[in-house]
C-alpha cells in the first residue's frame, strides 16, 4: 500500500469508529454506576430511527438531532425505571429493549414511509458534512468527549461518587448520596451519548435509517469498553481498533490472497465478501475471550441497590 | 393463581402497547386483533400454521428454559438453529443424495435429526467454553455468534453450496429420502383430511423434547445439579458441584433443541437450505421461555400462543396496507421487557389488586 492509501484507510477508520466510541463512553458510565447497559444496541437502533424519521419530517437537523437525543435520553429512563428503581434483571432488560427497538422502527417506518421499512434519504443540508481531514463534527465530538469523560469521573466530586455507587453502593447510601439519582443521572447521559451513536449513523455515515442498520454495533462497543478495562481511553483504543479491522476488511473484499505452499491453481484464493462480514464478530469474541489478561469489572455491577 | 395470572397480566400490558402503536400509525387496534386470531386459529390451515410455527417455537424456547435454570441467558438460538439447519442439509444432501428410495427415509431422517442437533450445539460450544475458561459474556458472544452463522451459511450459499445454475441464493432440492413427511399426508392415511400445509412429523419431536426437558430438569440427577447451579453457584460448589461442567453442558443442550429448527423449517417444510429460513425464532424463544415461565408445559401453551401471532402476522401483511409482520417483533420485545426485566413492577401491583379483590369477597 501507498500513503494514500494508508491515509485513506486511517481517515476511514475514524470515521467508524465513531459510533463504536458514542455507545462505548455510554456504557462506560452505566456500567461504572453499575447498571449493566445490554440495550445499547436498541438504544441506538430507535435514535437512528428518530433521527432519519424527523429529518424527513421537519427538514430539520436541530429537529432530527433533537429527536434522536430524545428518544435515546427516554430509553435509558426505562431502563432506569425497571432496573435502579424496581431493580428488574438487567441483562434481559438490555435485550427487551434491543427487540423492542428492532420491531418499533421497522413498524413505524413500515406505516409512515412505506418504503420497506427504510425512511427517505436526507438531503446534504441535513447532514454532518466532513469539515477537516475528511471527518465530520460527530466524529471530533466522539474523540472530544473521550478526554472530558476521563476528567468527569476521575478528576471531578460527581465522578468519584458515581464509580463508588459502582464499586459499593451501600457505602454511597451511608455517606448520605443517593444511589438512585446517581445510576439515573449516569443513565440519562448514557440515553443522550445512544442519540448521538444513532444520529451519526444516520446524519453523518448514511443518509437514512434503514432496518437493524446498528447491525450488533452496539454489543461490539460494550465489548469494546469491556476490553478497555471500563476506561475512557482504553475503551476508545479499542473502539479504534476494531474501526481499523473494520475498514481495512472493507478494503480486502476481492483481493486475492496467495497462499504459500500450495500447487499453482490453489494458490491465489479469492477472500470471500461474507469472511469479511464476519471478521468484526469473530474479533468481538476474541477480545473478550480476554487474551490480553483480565480485567475487572466493577464490584457491583449488575446488583441492585 | 398468580403462577398462571402473571403470564397473562404480562402480555396483556404489552397487547396495551402494542394496541397504542397501532393507533399511533393509525391502523385500528380491535380490527387488527381480530383478523389476527382469525387468521391464526380461525381455520384449519390457519391452526395447521399455526402449529407448524409453534413446532419451532418449542424448541427455541427450549434452548432459553435450559440455559436459564443453569443461570444463563442464551440469546445465540439464533445461530445455534442456522448452523443446525447447515449440520442436516449436508447430511440430506450427501447420504440422501445416495440413497433416494422411499424408505431410505428410516435411515436418512434420523442422522439428519442427530446432524441438526450436533450442529446447533458446536455452535453452543464456543462461547459455552469461554464462558467457562475465560468468563466472556455469554450473551455477547452468543450475539456475535449469530452474526457470524449468519455469514458462514450465506458464504457456503453463494460458493460450494449453491444450486448450479439457479438466480436463487439456496441448495438444490433436498431429496425425497430427506423430507419430512408432512401432516396431511400422515393423516390421510387414516383417513382424515388435512388441509396441506408446512406442518410436519417433527411436531411430535418437538413435544418429545419438551417432555425429555421436563424430565431432565426435575426428575433427574444431572437437571438437579443444574438448577441448583442456576440458583446458587456457591451453593452447588459446596455442595460437590461443579457449576462450569453444568454450565457448558446446559449449553450444549440448548444448542441441541436450537439445532432442531432446521428439522421442521428445511427437512419439514422448504426442502432446500436457504438463508434467514429461522427468521427471528431465536429471538421469539426468549419470549416463549419467559411467557412459559421456563416451564416445559408452559413453553409448549406460550409456542402456540406465538406460532398463533406469527400466522396471524403474516395473514395480516397480506390484507392490510401498512400493517408490518415487525409489529409480532415488537410485541416480543415488550413481552421480554414486561414478564422478564420489569416483572418487580407488575408482580407487586398484581397482588395488590388481588388483595383488593379478596378482602371485598372476605
Amino acid at each position: 500500500m501507498d500513503d494514500a492509501q494508508w491515509l485513506s484507510l486511517l481517515v476511514s477508520t475514524f470515521r467508524v469508529s465513531a459510533p463504536l466510541v458514542f455507545c462505548a463512553l455510554a456504557g462506560l458510565l452505566s456500567e461504572r454506576a453499575g447498571v449493566i447497559d445490554l440495550g445499547l444496541e436498541g438504544k441506538m437502533l430507535l435514535s437512528a430511527f428518530a433521527a432519519g424519521a424527523a429529518g424527513a419530517f421537519t427538514g430539520s437537523l436541530t429537529a432530527a438531532l433533537g429527536a434522536a437525543l430524545l428518544v435515546g435520553f427516554a430509553l435509558s429512563m426505562l431502563h432506569g425505571f425497571a432496573c435502579v428503581t424496581h431493580r428488574g434483571d438487567q441483562v434481559v432488560l438490555g435485550i427487551a429493549l434491543t427487540m423492542t427497538a428492532a420491531g418499533l422502527s421497522v413498524v413505524l417506518a413500515v406505516a409512515w414511509f412505506g418504503q420497506g421499512g427504510q425512511t427517505p434519504p436526507l438531503p446534504n443540508t441535513l447532514r454532518f458534512l466532513p469539515l477537516w481531514f475528511g471527518q465530520n463534527f460527530l466524529v471530533y465530538l466522539a474523540l472530544g468527549l473521550v478526554p472530558v469523560i476521563w476528567f468527569f469521573l476521575f478528576r471531578t466530586t460527581i465522578g468519584l461518587r458515581l464509580r463508588a455507587t459502582g464499586e459499593n453502593p451501600a457505602m454511597v447510601e451511608a455517606a448520605g448520596l443517593s444511589v438512585t439519582l446517581l445510576r439515573y443521572g449516569a443513565l440519562a447521559i448514557n440515553g443522550l451519548l445512544c442519540g448521538l451513536a444513532g444520529s451519526y449513523l444516520v446524519l453523518a455515515q448514511g443518509a437514512n435509517f434503514s432496518p437493524h442498520m446498528t447491525a450488533g454495533r452496539g454489543y461490539m462497543a460494550l465489548a469494546a469498553m469491556i476490553f478497555g478495562k471500563w476506561h475512557p481511553v482504553g475503551a476508545l483504543g479499542a473502539c479504534l481498533l476494531f474501526g481499523f479491522l473494520d475498514a481495512a476488511a472493507i478494503r480486502l473484499q476481492g483481493v486475492s490472497v496467495s497462499l504459500p505452499g500450495l500447487a499453482d491453481p490453489l494458490s491465489v484464493v479469492e477472500i470471500p465478501v461474507q469472511a469479511i462480514q464476519a471478521l468484526p464478530y469473530l474479533m468481538t469474541v476474541i477480545l473478550l475471550a480476554g487474551f490480553v489478561g483480565h480485567a475487572r469489572a466493577p464490584a457491583a455491577l449488575g446488583i441492585p441497590k | 393463581m398468580e403462577l398462571g395470572l402473571m403470564p397473562l397480566v404480562n402480555l396483556a400490558l404489552a397487547l396495551a402497547v402494542c394496541s397504542a402503536v397501532l393507533a399511533v400509525v393509525g391502523l385500528p387496534p380491535q380490527q387488527v386483533f381480530t383478523m389476527l386470531l382469525k387468521g391464526a386459529f380461525g381455520s384449519a390451515a390457519g391452526w395447521s400454521y399455526t402449529l407448524f410455527y409453534a413446532t419451532t417455537f418449542v424448541f427455541t424456547g427450549l434452548a432459553v428454559a435450559v440455559a436459564f435454570h443453569g443461570g444463563l441467558f442464551n440469546v445465540g438460538g439464533e445461530g445455534q438453529a442456522m448452523i443446525g439447519g447447515l449440520g442436516c442439509a449436508l447430511i440430506a444432501l450427501s447420504v440422501g443424495e445416495q440413497l433416494a428410495t422411499d424408505l431410505a427415509a428410516i435411515v436418512v431422517l434420523p442422522m439428519m435429526v442427530v446432524a441438526a442437533m450436533l450442529g446447533g450445539a458446536l455452535w453452543a460450544a464456543v462461547p459455552a467454553v469461554l464462558l467457562a475458561w475465560r468468563g466472556s459474556h455469554l450473551v455477547i458472544t452468543t450475539i456475535m455468534f449469530n452474526f457470524v452463522a449468519s455469514s458462514l451459511v450465506a458464504g457456503l450459499l453463494v460458493g460450494p453450496l449453491k444450486a448450479p445454475g439457479s438466480m436463487m441464493v439456496e441448495t438444490v432440492a433436498f431429496p425425497l429420502s430427506a423430507r419430512m413427511p408432512g401432516m396431511h399426508q400422515m393423516l390421510q392415511r387414516f383417513g382424515v383430511d388435512w388441509p396441506r400445509t408446512p406442518l410436519n412429523l417433527t411436531l411430535l419431536i418437538a413435544l418429545a423434547a419438551a417432555i425429555a426437558v421436563g424430565l431432565y430438569l426435575t426428575r433427574s440427577r444431572l437437571g438437579y445439579e443444574l438448577r441448583t447451579v442456576g440458583f446458587s453457584s456457591d451453593a452447588a460448589r459446596y455442595a460437590g458441584i461443579q457449576p462450569d461442567r453444568h454450565r457448558v453442558m446446559s449449553l450444549l443442550i440448548a444448542g441441541a433443541l436450537a439445532g432442531l429448527v432446521g428439522i421442521n423449517e428445511l427437512a419439514g417444510a422448504q426442502h432446500r437450505l436457504l438463508l434467514d429460513f429461522v427468521l427471528g425464532a431465536g429471538f421469539t424463544g426468549i419470549a416463549v421461555s419467559l411467557i412459559g415461565r421456563n416451564h416445559p408445559l408452559g413453553i409448549v401453551l406460550a409456542s402456540i400462543l406465538f406460532g398463533g401471532l406469527y400466522q396471524g402476522g403474516a395473514e395480516l401483511a397480506f390484507e392490510l396496507p401498512g400493517f408490518s409482520r415487525d409489529m409480532v417483533t415488537t410485541l416480543q420485545g415488550l413481552i421480554v421487557l414486561f414478564s422478564g426485566a420489569m416483572a418487580m413492577v407488575s408482580a407487586p401491583l398484581l397482588g395488590w389488586i388481588l388483595n383488593r379483590v379478596g378482602s371485598r369477597d372476605g
